[in-house]
C-alpha cells in the first residue's frame, strides 16, 4: 500500500474538509456558550463527573445510546436497526478509516480529509492479510449503513412498518441534510468501487468494480463520482446545524452533562439548549402524546414544541400552556428530553406578573386536636367524590387504626395546580402553610388519596420524620401485614395508572398487587408507563372541553381493550373525567377493597 | 321620619363613561367562553378558597360586564387554580384559565 499521489491532495476534497471546519467551530462555540450559561454549582457538578467511575458510565450511555440505540431497540426491533446500522455502521467507517491511515500512511495522520477519501489516495501494490482484513471491515460497515439508509428510504414511504403511525414535517434545512445523507452512503460505494481496481477494495467494492468495468472503461470517470461524494458530505456538513441531524454530535454532551447531575434551569439556555439541540425530532412523542387523537393538535406535541423553542418563537408558550404535563413523552423520548421541565420552566418565565393575594393563608390555623398517628388530607379533588374517603375510613378503622381527617372542613389546596400553572411564588405560599398545619398536628404518617397531592407532597414539601404515602400503597401493606382481610369476588378489573402517580411518582406494582386479593386484574392495551392521561389533567391550561373529552375516550378505549367489568383508579381527578364516558363502572381503588372487608 | 327598617335600594346602575370595554374585549378574544356563562354559581359553591375569602367567579363574571373590574378582580387574587370548579362547570367553560386571563388582563386595576 502506497501513496498515489505526491502531494496528497485533490481539490474534490475541498466541499467536505470546509464543511468538517465549519461544524468543528459551529460544534466549539455551541460547547463554550453552553458551558457559559452553566452556573458554578453546576460547573463543579461536571468537574466531578470526570472522576473514572462517573466517566465510565457515561462513556457506556454514550455506546449504548448514540451508537446502538438500545432504546429504539425496545420500541420497535427494525426501527433499532435502522438507526444503528447507521449510527454503528458510520462509526465504524470513520474508525477504521483513521486506523487505516494510522498505519498505511503514518505521515498524514491528522489530515481532516485523509481517512475520509482514502481510498482515492492510495494504491494496492500487494496483497496482504492486514490489508485485506481492514479492506473487509470496511466493506462490511459499509453494506451495514446502506442497509440502513435503505430501510430509511422505505420509513419515508411506510412508517407503518417501522412502528411509527406519525412523524415529523421536514423543514428546509432537514431536507437538504436528509438527501445529502441518503447520497452519501450510496455514492462512497460507487466512488470506491470505481477506484477499487487500483486502490483495492473487499467483497462489495471488487465486485462492484468488475462489473462497473463491464459498461465504463474510461478512469476519468473516476474523479466526478469522487467529487459528488465529496460534495454530499459538504452539503450534509453544512446544513446539520439547520436540520434534525444535529442531535449526532450533540447527544454526546447531552449525557456527559446529564450524568453529572445537571437539570435545566431555563427554558432555552444552559442545559435546555444541549436538550433542544438533541432533540431529534424522531417523533415518537407524537404518537404517544393523548393530545394527538386529534390531528389538529400534533402540532402541540413535544417535538413542535422544542422546534418553536430552538428558532426562539415566542408561540412556544401557547404550546407549553395547552401540555396535558402527562410526562408520556419523556418516558418514550430515545434521548432522554425532559420536555415536560422545559414546558413548566416557559410557564414560569412567561408567568410574569398577574394579581395575586394569599394573605388570607395567615388567619388560616391548625384547630383540630392533636394528630394520631396517621393525618389524612383529603385535597380539594377528594372532597369532589367524598365515597373515596369515607370508603378509606371504613377500611381504616376495620384495621384498628386511629387516623386524624385534617380538612374535614375543606382546606387550602396542596400547590400542585399552581406551581403547573407556573406560578411557583404562589405555590410556595400554600407549601408553606399546609407545612406548618401538618407539622402542628405531630403525625408521623401523611396518608394522601390524590396522587397530584402525593407528588408534591412527596418533592417539595420536605416533612422530615413524617412518612407521604398515598392510600393505594398503604391499604397494601396493611393487607401484607395482616391487618385487614380481603374476600376475593369475581369482577375482573383494569387500573389506570394516574399520570401523577404511575409516571411522576413510580408507583405501578402495588396498586395492582392490592386489586389481585379483589378480583382478576385485566391488562389495558397501554398502561403502566405508556398509560393514556385521563385527560381531565391540570397540567393543561388552556385545552378545551371538547379536546380533553376526546382523550377521555381514547383513554377508556384503551383501558376496556380486554373487557374488564370494573375500571379502578387510583385519583379522584381521573375517576371524574372517566365516569360520564364510561359504559363500565369507574371506580376508585378503596371503595373497591372497601365492598371485600371481611370484618372481624 | 319613622324608620320602619325598610328603605331604597342603592341603584344599581352603571355608567358607560366609565365603563371601559377595552380590556373585557380583549378578555373574550382570549376566552370565548366567557359568554357560555349561565351563571348557576356551582364554581362558587365547589370553591377551595371560599372557605377563606370572597372568591366567587359567577360574581366576578358580572361585575367584569358590569365594568366594576377593581371590585371584580380583588374578588379572585386568591384562587388556588385548583380546578375543581372547571370538574363541576355544567357548561364545560375553562373556568381555571378564565382566571388566570382575568387576572393577567386586569393586573392594574
Amino acid at each position: 500500500m502506497k501513496e498515489r499521489l505526491i502531494f496528497g491532495y485533490d481539490p474534490f476534497v475541498l466541499p467536505f474538509t470546509l464543511g468538517m471546519v465549519f461544524i468543528i467551530l459551529y460544534l466549539l462555540v455551541g460547547t463554550v456558550r453552553i458551558i457559559l450559561a452553566l452556573d458554578d454549582s453546576e460547573r463543579k457538578l461536571i468537574l466531578k463527573s470526570f472522576f473514572p467511575l462517573k466517566l465510565f458510565k457515561s462513556i457506556k450511555d454514550i455506546i449504548l445510546d448514540c451508537l446502538i440505540h438500545v432504546k429504539i431497540f425496545k420500541k420497535n426491533p427494525l426501527l433499532g436497526y435502522m438507526h444503528s446500522s447507521i449510527a454503528f455502521g458510520w462509526f465504524m467507517l470513520i474508525f477504521i478509516g483513521h486506523i487505516e491511515v494510522m498505519i498505511y500512511t503514518p505521515q498524514r495522520t491528522g489530515v481532516l480529509y485523509y481517512p475520509v477519501f482514502f481510498r482515492y489516495f492510495v494504491m494496492e501494490t500487494h496483497e496482504t492479510l492486514r490489508g485485506s482484513f481492514f479492506f473487509f471491515l470496511m466493506d462490511l460497515s459499509l453494506l451495514l449503513v446502506l442497509t440502513g439508509i435503505g430501510l430509511a428510504i422505505f420509513k419515508r414511504f411506510r412508517s407503518k412498518a417501522l412502528g411509527m403511525r406519525r412523524t415529523t414535517k421536514l423543514r428546509l434545512g432537514d431536507k437538504i441534510a436528509l438527501y445529502s445523507l441518503w447520497a452519501i452512503f450510496p455514492l462512497r460505494l460507487l466512488a470506491e468501487s470505481f477506484t477499487a481496481n487500483i486502490s483495492g477494495g473487499s467483497f462489495l467494492t471488487i465486485s462492484i468494480n468488475h462489473l462497473l468495468n463491464a459498461f465504463v472503461t474510461n478512469p476519468d470517470y473516476i474523479l466526478p463520482v469522487w467529487w459528488a461524494y465529496s460534495i454530499a458530505l459538504g452539503l450534509f456538513l453544512f446544513a446539520l446545524p439547520f436540520s434534525r441531524y444535529m442531535h449526532i454530535p450533540t447527544e454526546i454532551l447531552l449525557i456527559l452533562l446529564r450524568n453529572a447531575g445537571i437539570k435545566s434551569s431555563m427554558s432555552r439556555n444552559g442545559y435546555a439548549e444541549s436538550e433542544i439541540y438533541s432533540c431529534s425530532r424522531c417523533g415518537i412523542c407524537i404518537d404517544d402524546c393523548p393530545m394527538t387523537v386529534q390531528k389538529r393538535n400534533i402540532k402541540f406535541s413535544s417535538v413542535y414544541f422544542i422546534r418553536l423553542l430552538r428558532r426562539r418563537f415566542d408561540e412556544s408558550i401557547n404550546t407549553a400552556d395547552k401540555c396535558l404535563m402527562c410526562n408520556k413523552c419523556v418516558e418514550v423520548c430515545p434521548v432522554g428530553i425532559d420536555s415536560t421541565r422545559l414546558k413548566l420552566l416557559k410557564r414560569q418565565e412567561e408567568y410574569g406578573k398577574s394579581r395575586t393575594n394569599y394573605d388570607y393563608l395567615s388567619t388560616i390555623e391548625y384547630s383540630k386536636k392533636r394528630a394520631d398517628n396517621v393525618l389524612y388530607y383529603a385535597g380539594c379533588m377528594t372532597h369532589l367524590s367524598p365515597a373515596i374517603y369515607k370508603s378509606l375510613f371504613k377500611i381504616l378503622e376495620s384495621a384498628k387504626i386511629d387516623y386524624t381527617f385534617l380538612d374535614s372542613d375543606g382546606s387550602i389546596c396542596c400547590g400542585r395546580p399552581l406551581m403547573l400553572s407556573g406560578n411557583l411564588e404562589g405555590a410556595k405560599n400554600l407549601i408553606k402553610k399546609n407545612r406548618e398545619l401538618i407539622k402542628a398536628s405531630g403525625c408521623d404518617t401523611l396518608l394522601l388519596s390524590c396522587p397530584i397531592c402525593y407528588k408534591i407532597f412527596n418533592e417539595e414539601y420536605k416533612l422530615k420524620g413524617i412518612k407521604v404515602v398515598h392510600h393505594s400503597v398503604y391499604i397494601n401493606d396493611l393487607v401484607k401485614s395482616g391487618k385487614i382481610s380481603l374476600k376475593k369476588s369475581s369482577d375482573s378489573y383494569v387500573f389506570h395508572d394516574p399520570c401523577e402517580l404511575g409516571r411522576g411518582s413510580n408507583i405501578y406494582d402495588e396498586p395492582r398487587e392490592l386489586l389481585s386479593n379483589s378480583g382478576v386484574v385485566k391488562e389495558a392495551s397501554k398502561e403502566r408507563r405508556e398509560s393514556i392521561c385521563c385527560g381531565g389533567s391540570l397540567g393543561s391550561l388552556t385545552l378545551s372541553y371538547n379536546d380533553r373529552e376526546q382523550i377521555t375516550k381514547a383513554s377508556l378505549k384503551a383501558l376496556l381493550e380486554n373487557d374488564p367489568d370494573k375500571v379502578v383508579t387510583a385519583c379522584p381527578l381521573c375517576l371524574k373525567s372517566f365516569s360520564p364516558y364510561n359504559s363500565k363502572p369507574t371506580i376508585d381503588i378503596a371503595q373497591i377493597i372497601s365492598e371485600q372487608l371481611i370484618n372481624s | 321620619m319613622v324608620d320602619f327598617g325598610y328603605s331604597l335600594s342603592p341603584s344599581s346602575r352603571i355608567n358607560l363613561d366609565n365603563f371601559d370595554q377595552g380590556r373585557l374585549t380583549i378578555l373574550s378574544k382570549i376566552e370565548p367562553d366567557l359568554i357560555k356563562c349561565i351563571a348557576c354559581g356551582s364554581c362558587a359553591a365547589s370553591c377551595s378558597a371560599a372557605n377563606f375569602t370572597k372568591i366567587n367567579l359567577r360574581k366576578v363574571i358580572l361585575l367584569l360586564h358590569r365594568g366594576l373590574d377593581n371590585e371584580a378582580v380583588s374578588l379572585i387574587e386568591g384562587c388556588m387554580l385548583c380546578g375543581k370548579c372547571t370538574l363541576v362547570c355544567p357548561r364545560g367553560i375553562n373556568t381555571r384559565n378564565l382566571i388566570r386571563s382575568i387576572l393577567k388582563t386586569y393586573k392594574e386595576v
